[in-house]
């Protein structure tokens, strides 16, 4: 399958799994990132955004944001993040 | 304590945000101007990303995106402030209003002035190259009836948004802004139209989890 296709189909038939909405994902984007960035199983932890995500390209834009804002900003002395 | 109830505790920083925030006189001002400051700082961060993607926006309109950002995210972030659980630090949770605030208002920005790509018979579903010849007659008969199941299946309003969603490359924001609704009802939309996209395609006789070996 052409990567062009693939694109395409994910767009129209979406993740075909239970997921979150937008609104949801908004509310859990801090708590998914952080963990995420623990190295914690986020995709268990916050059921439905791995797949919202694949559904939904502005909500994946703005995880994507979030994810690289935070791995370039310095943990603090705890090696927490900012 | 389960998991739903992990850091319901807050980090000293946190809290100390929360308590500035909620005091008042110069100490409140005070955070309210650090928190702006923070909001700004996502703001540009967001815009530097997207930046390759703007061309025709110039570095005056850029840093006017991200004040507006920044301003409007402040907002939003001292009105739900009773919303916030400590399910993240407070700086990661108020993070994520500038960051939405900056892609929606670039999203806009793109699209301004622009005609949207509604007539849902205005579509093609593969834009260039199509399956290979290994996979022409599978693939071929699917986006067949992917084609069909658009045009019979979905009702108008969901052939329209999916269409311009999925095929036609608009912004959710933008279409939910020109719309007239929001992006968690046009994604509900969506969500619906997929479903009997794929009920379609599964009464045809399609195997779409076959297929979705190759999405990933």
């Amino acid at each position: 399958m052409t990567p062009e296709l693939s694109a395409a189909l994910v767009r129209l038939l979406g993740p075909g799994r239970p997921e979150l909405g937008c609104d949801a994902c908004f509310d859990e984007l801090d708590r998914y990132v952080e963990l995420e960035l623990a190295g914690e199983d986020a995709d268990r932890i916050v059921p439905g955004m791995r797949a919202h995500l694949r559904g939904c390209p502005a909500c994946r834009e703005e995880h994507d944001s979030m994810r690289a804002l935070l791995a370039a900003e310095p943990a603090d002395s705890e090696g927490r993040l900012p | 304590m389960t998991e739903t109830d992990t850091r319901v505790l807050l980090d000293s920083e946190s809290q100390a945000w929360l308590d500035d925030l909620r005091s008042g006189g110069p100490r409140r001002d005070a955070a309210v101007a650090r928190l702006r400051e923070l909001l700004v700082r996502a703001a540009r961060f967001e815009i530097a990303r997207r930046r390759p993607s703007l061309p025709h926006l110039r570095g005056g309109e850029l840093a006017e995106i991200a004040e507006e950002a920044a301003g409007d995210a402040t907002v939003s972030v001292l009105e739900r402030l009773d919303d916030f659980r400590g399910a993240s630090r407070f700086t990661t949770w108020a993070y994520k209003f500038a960051l939405l605030e900056a892609a929606v208002k670039l999203r806009r920005r793109a699209w301004q002035g622009r005609e949207l790509p509604l007539e849902p018979e205005r579509w093609t579903l593969v834009p260039s190259g199509g399956p290979g010849p290994a996979e022409s007659a599978e693939q071929g008969a699917l986006l067949t009836a992917i084609q069909d199941g658009i045009q019979t299946a979905l009702t108008e309003r969901q052939r329209t948004v999916l269409v311009a969603l999925a095929l036609n490359g608009v912004p959710i924001d933008v279409l939910a802004e020109r719309l007239g609704t929001t992006r968690g009802a046009l994604y509900k939309t969506v969500h619906d139209a997929r479903r009997t996209l794929r009920t379609h395609l599964t009464r045809a006789g399609f195997d779409l989890d076959a297929f979705e070996e190759g999405f990933e």
